[in-house]
């Protein structure tokens, strides 16, 4: 029995490596990243470069950890990319019409509350109407899309017919530290306690982990799926807002295709495809590296072309390590449970 | 009447498609008592346990609790009336640690309601000590032996303080220490007021815990009677409904040719140096507990599961290792344990069913030919007395034996040299039950070599010519069909015995 | 016979009938209200504006039955046509190019399907990196020009239509594979065997069903069909550009499951994709002579994508509700 103790010890200690071993190399590609990068161009570490790294991440990392709690559940939102473009274009007009009564957090609802309805609607035909996931958010994806270039109609919003305070929002910070940051951090560090630390957290995990068993455990299954859909709305409605107070210039089909980065840097942040596994801290951290690259690419005097193949290549390359390492885990686990001669 | 049942159905029925699961089905359950529920695979246990689980509605009749009918709309409404259930099979959320799988949906918490990890961990390391396992509860579930997936469903069901316990064989992967833990802790659960039910094959251990037996045949109730007026004969009789010498054809064996030969076949921590022949005309049954590994060897030598050392030669040819292709040209049948999703495609008709494993054969040009197909498939549903509406109607809205049926039509329908069946009874009705037997000894006086898995021990007694007992991935003993007894399989699988 | 009734309603409710009926019926009522929508050179425009859709539609169908799907089928074509554009500005002959491109093509499916069947990866996560990586590298191999100025029989057979018939060439091409789709999948082996693949992957595979070599070949022809339908884009518009095609795969899987195919695999027809093929088409055509803005076209395919996997649903969860009095009364 104590040689039995011992195996299942190490079992839980292989898979915490295999966990640290992401998050690890995740940052250790972001460190050779950066030296790399800095030894090339000394700019790049600048402040103003390092700020832009931060400013950008903080509306990609937004949306992975919005994405991390639909893919924890085994299912995916490709529609994001669609929402912050709407809610960006929606969300300035709604500005335009009237710069000097409405104010930020008029801004804030009015934007959150267009991401969240889009997420409910997802969020129901998927639960409830047991459509898959993929299908339905593709359809959504297009037809949200629809509605923006609708609203638009060919007009942009451009900074001066928004208010001072919302630009100030998306550019400013305190003592040096940018608001933006500190949102999705804030927001980041939330949502990874509630998914560690409550009961109802555990349970997204436990539906991606075994969907039969969760529903004999007697898990609200849908209601939780129904909740991520309507949190991921809810936060790329966040981001949108956060999209028109960064740039303050938005045409129709803003952020369009932003979906694969955010599936890209939830992916490579260490959040199992399959549902189950993976924090919002990983994801966080892979679109951090996913916006680095992208500016050491500028740096670096590479074509940006090339940006959108490196993604690909990336997520690629996370979920065939991943699933490398679950065989071969699997393999020493199978050889560690023959209780005999073991 | 005094005190009312803890928990009761009261002539509950439940049908799937056009299979009557359940019929008429009454059952009371008492604070204080352990309850058996005895009958054959496919006698409706499962489904008896899943509606106490709130898993599956009832069709008609009523779950009564505390004298009142009750109205389940899920599992989490049984398990907020204190049901705790152990499944068959395993239910764990393999991501999750041990001591999360024990206490999803009510774990110990702190203020705001937030999960106490470490309250959690000695929580279930309580529970373990209780049943007098060592295991850690920080370890995450994937990667655990059945054994030790089942010892963690025991715990689960235990932490609830559950005013009702179910559990659905819980033994069948454990030894002899586990299940003895396993019983002290449940009789003292008893003891304080929890009403038991209790489904096992072993009759023993329903003799050894519960006051009080069920017996559902073909999902209808036979009987509820005291288990001390009882004896284990009695009771095997009224689950059958005959007796028990009538259910197995005897035959005379001349084994000829060796046609399968394995040896020192091993897939490393699942089995390990399986060495045995079987020959022409032979039945061979291969005894064993759940999660033995006998299963596992059977998917390797069909090529399902790689191996990683060994040989297995059919006919004197050597397989080559993960190909079913090969392993069906060089003329092996493998009828596997898992009907619905392994041996059947379930939405398909009982035609293209039979045709899938001659695709090559019915080929004209092309094409396949209806007509070939057609004829395959009527050929063998008359000779296995197949009972149809259409041929082209889907397998599954046929009962379970005849979906058996189709199941062997399409393997036989091969010309196999060795065929392999798993668990070939599992499920099907008593009459269908005793056609399949009939059809495997005819089938090893027409020469085909024949691999039985089984984990109903009268069937391998009665049908087997040799008996081989796995025991934790290696061949525990050889027993041949006049030594071979329930003890003597029973202590082999158990471990009692060296190999 | 009372069971029957049942049985034969259903046989007329069957999707690929209905969707054949609501083709018709859009067809009636677009001839109705859209005076140009009948004349030849319309519905000829119309058909070669459909032909990349159709020609991947075929694949996809495939993959789709066998419960798997390509989402990099887009990414392909615009990779296609850049590589296409490329070379002929590097002054290749034409001829050895478009082998090449259709080749290279072969090569990108052969990625997604090695990437499935050999590490076991969902096609779904699979296809989605690629779909970014193939795009990615269109636009590293072209940036964001333009080439132009093909030779002109080449762009003829990719614009002109079979003399005598209102067909183009592209669209008779897939008449022609369409039928030898048709009959892979409902009269073959291969056919049956990507049924039960779809259907109960693990009943196709011990039934002796090699599942990941046919997979695998379903994935190739996958990318050799979307490059081949990259060089008729790039032909037809005259212009090879990174980003040709973007977004297309929504169409193709929408005519997909319009027609009738489970998304989860196991069910569907070849006609019922052709119809759905011809639908999405149709609809395409008549927003556009309505003047209807792009924008709403974006929004009707996306709601018929939805709308064709949620309608089975609804109409199965409809149906389980009424099967319990009626199999009481056949019940053996």
């Amino acid at each position: 029995m104590t040689a039995l103790a011992a195996g299942g010890r190490s079992a839980r200690d292989l898979a915490g490596l295999v966990f640290r071993a992401r998050e690890l190399s995740l940052v250790a590609a972001l460190a050779a990243l950066v030296l790399v990068t800095t030894v090339v161009n000394p700019n790049f570490l600048s402040g103003q470069g390092v700020e832009d790294i931060f400013l950008n991440t903080s509306i990609l990392a937004l949306l992975a950890v919005g994405q991390t709690m639909v893919v924890i559940t085994r299912n995916i939102d490709l529609s994001v990319g669609s929402v912050v473009g709407l809610v960006a274009f929606a969300t300035g007009k709604f500005l335009a019409a009237d710069p000097d009564g409405r104010g930020i957090v008029t801004a804030l609802v009015f934007g959150v509350a267009i991401g969240a309805a889009c997420g409910l609607l997802n969020g129901l035909l998927v639960s409830f109407c047991r459509v898959p996931a993929l299908v339905v958010t593709l359809g959504t994806l297009y037809v949200i899309q629809g509605v923006d270039h609708y609203v638009a109609h060919g007009q942009q919003i451009n900074a001066v017919d928004l208010p001072p305070a919302l630009l100030h929002l998306g550019n400013e910070g305190v003592l040096g530290v940018p608001f933006l940051p500190m949102i999705t951090v804030a927001v980041m560090l939330a949502v990874g306690y509630y998914l560690r630390s409550y009961p109802s957290g555990r349970e997204f995990y436990a539906i991606g982990s075994s969907p039969d068993a969760a529903r004999l455990a007697g898990i609200p299954v849908r209601r939780r799926i129904l909740f991520a859909y309507l949190f991921s709305g809810a936060l790329a409605g966040l981001a949108g807002v956060l999209w028109l107070a960064r740039f303050g210039t938005v045409i129709a089909g803003t952020a369009r295709g932003y979906e694969l980065l955010v599936v890209s840097a939830v992916v490579v942040g260490g959040v199992a495809i399959v549902g189950g596994v993976g924090t919002v801290y990983g994801a966080a951290l892979g679109a951090l590296l996913l916006t680095t690259i992208g500016s050491a690419l500028v740096v670096l005097k590479v074509s940006s072309f090339w940006q959108q193949a490196i993604t690909g290549a990336l997520l690629l390359l996370a979920i065939t390590v991943d699933r490398l390492l679950a065989l071969r885990v699997a393999r020493l686990l199978r050889r560690r449970n023959a209780r005999h001669g073991g | 009447m005094e005190v009312p049942p803890t928990l009761a159905l009261a002539s509950v029925s439940k049908s799937f498609g056009a299979v009557r699961a359940l019929h008429e089905v009454s059952l009371q359950l008492f604070a204080g008592e352990a309850h058996a529920l005895a009958g054959e695979n496919g006698a409706g246990k499962s489904t008896l346990v899943k509606i106490l689980a709130g898993v599956h509605r009832p069709d008609g009749g009523q779950i009564v609790l505390d004298g009142e009918p009750v109205r389940w709309n899920g599992p989490a409404d049984a398990q907020r009336a204190g049901v705790a259930v152990i499944y068959q099979e395993p239910t764990l959320f393999p991501d999750l640690s041990v001591a999360e799988n024990i206490f999803m949906g009510r774990r110990p918490r702190l203020r705001f309601g937030r999960i106490d990890r470490r309250t959690t961990n000695a929580e279930a390391a309580k529970l373990f000590t209780r049943l007098g396992v060592t295991l850690d509860p920080g370890q995450p579930a994937r990667g655990l032996s059945i054994a030790d997936q089942q010892l963690v469903e025991i715990a689960k069901a235990l932490s609830g303080d559950a005013r009702v316990l179910i559990m659905d064989e819980p033994t069948a992967a454990l030894s002899g220490n586990e299940v003895a833990r396993l019983f002290s802790v449940v009789t003292a659960l008893r003891e304080h007021g929890c009403a038991v039910l209790f489904i096992s094959h072993r009759l023993d251990e329903i003799f050894t815990l519960c006051q009080r037996v069920t017996i559902l045949r073909d999902g209808a109730w036979v009987a509820s009677e005291p288990a001390a007026a009882l004896t284990p004969e009695d009771l095997v009789r009224r689950m059958v409904g005959r007796d028990l010498s009538t259910l197995y054809p005897r035959r005379e064996t001349v084994p000829g040719e060796v046609a399968l030969t394995v040896e020192r076949l091993t897939r490393e921590g699942v089995f390990t140096d399986v060495s045995f022949q079987v020959r022409r005309g032979e039945i061979v049954a291969l005894a064993g507990l759940v999660g033995a590994g006998r299963t596992e060897v059977a998917r390797a030598i069909f090529g399902i599961d790689r191996w990683d050392a060994g040989t297995v030669r059919v006919d004197g040819r050597r397989l080559p290792p993960a190909s079913p292709s090969a392993a069906m040209a060089a003329g092996l049948a493998l009828v596997p344990e898992d009907r619905r999703q392994q041996g059947l495609v379930m939405e398909m008709s009982i035609e293209r069913n039979i045709g899938l494993t001659g695709l090559a054969a019915l080929r004209r040009g092309p094409v396949i030919s209806r007509t070939a197909e057609r004829d395959r498939a009527r050929d063998w549903a008359i000779r296995l007395q197949l009972k149809f509406a259409r041929l082209t109607d889907a397998v599954n809205v046929l009962s379970g034996g005849n979906q058996q049926k189709v199941v062997l039509a399409k393997w036989l329908a091969t010309e196999p040299a060795v065929l392999i069946v798993d668990e070939p009874t599992r499920g099907i009705d008593v009459g269908t039950k005793a056609e399949v037997h009939r059809l495997l000894s005819e089938l090893a006086g027409r020469g085909i070599a024949i691999l039985m898995i089984s984990s109903d021990l009268p069937e391998v007694l009665g049908m087997a010519d040799r008996v081989l007992v796995m025991h934790e991935g290696r061949l525990a003993a050889e027993i041949p069909r006049e030594a071979a007894t329930e003890e003597s399989v029973m202590s082999a699988a158990t471990g009692r015995t060296a190999a | 016979m009372a069971a029957d009734l049942p049985r034969t309603v259903s046989r007329f409710l069957r999707w690929d009938v209905l969707i054949t009926a609501l083709l018709v019926a859009v067809f009636l009522g677009g001839a109705a209200t859209s005076p140009d929508f009948t004349g030849a050179g319309n519905l000829s425009f119309a058909l070669g504006d459909l032909g990349e859709i159709a020609l991947i539609a075929l694949a996809m169908t495939l993959l789709v039955v066998a419960a798997e799907v390509d989402l990099s089928v887009a990414s392909v074509l615009g990779m296609s046509s850049a590589l296409l554009g490329a070379l002929w500005d590097a002054g290749w002959a034409i001829e050895t190019i478009i082998p090449l491109v259709v080749a290279v093509g072969a090569v990108c499916g052969l990625v997604n399907g090695l990437l499935v069947t050999r590490l076991g990866l969902p096609s779904l996560a699979v296809t989605i990196g690629t779909l970014a990586l193939y795009r990615g590298l269109a636009y590293v191999i072209l940036g964001d020009r333009a080439v132009a100025e093909f030779p002109q029989q080449y762009v003829s057979l990719a614009v002109d239509t079979v003399p005598g018939t209102p067909i183009p060439y592209p669209v008779a091409i897939f008449v022609v594979l369409a039928v030898i789709t048709g009959v892979v999948l409902h009269a073959t082996g291969l056919g049956r065997a990507l049924f039960a693949i779809g259907a109960q992957r693990d009943a196709a595979f011990f039934a002796g069903i090699r599942v990941n070599r046919i997979k695998l070949v379903l994935f190739v022809v996958a990318g050799t069909v979307a490059a081949f339908a990259g060089v008729v884009y790039t032909l037809r518009y005259g212009s090879a550009r990174a980003d040709n095609g973007l977004g297309i795969e929504l169409a193709v899987i929408a005519a997909v499951l319009l027609g009738g195919v489970d998304f989860d695999g196991g069910k569907g027809t070849l006609a019922g994709v052709v119809a759905g093929v011809l639908l999405i088409g149709i609809v395409r055509n008549l927003l556009m002579l309505g003047d209807v803005a792009t924008e709403i076209q974006s929004i009707v395919t996306g709601l018929l994508l939805i709308i064709s996997v949620l309608t089975p649903r609804l109409m199965a969860v409809v149906r389980e509700r009424r099967r319990p009095p009626r199999l009481e009364g056949t019940a053996p």
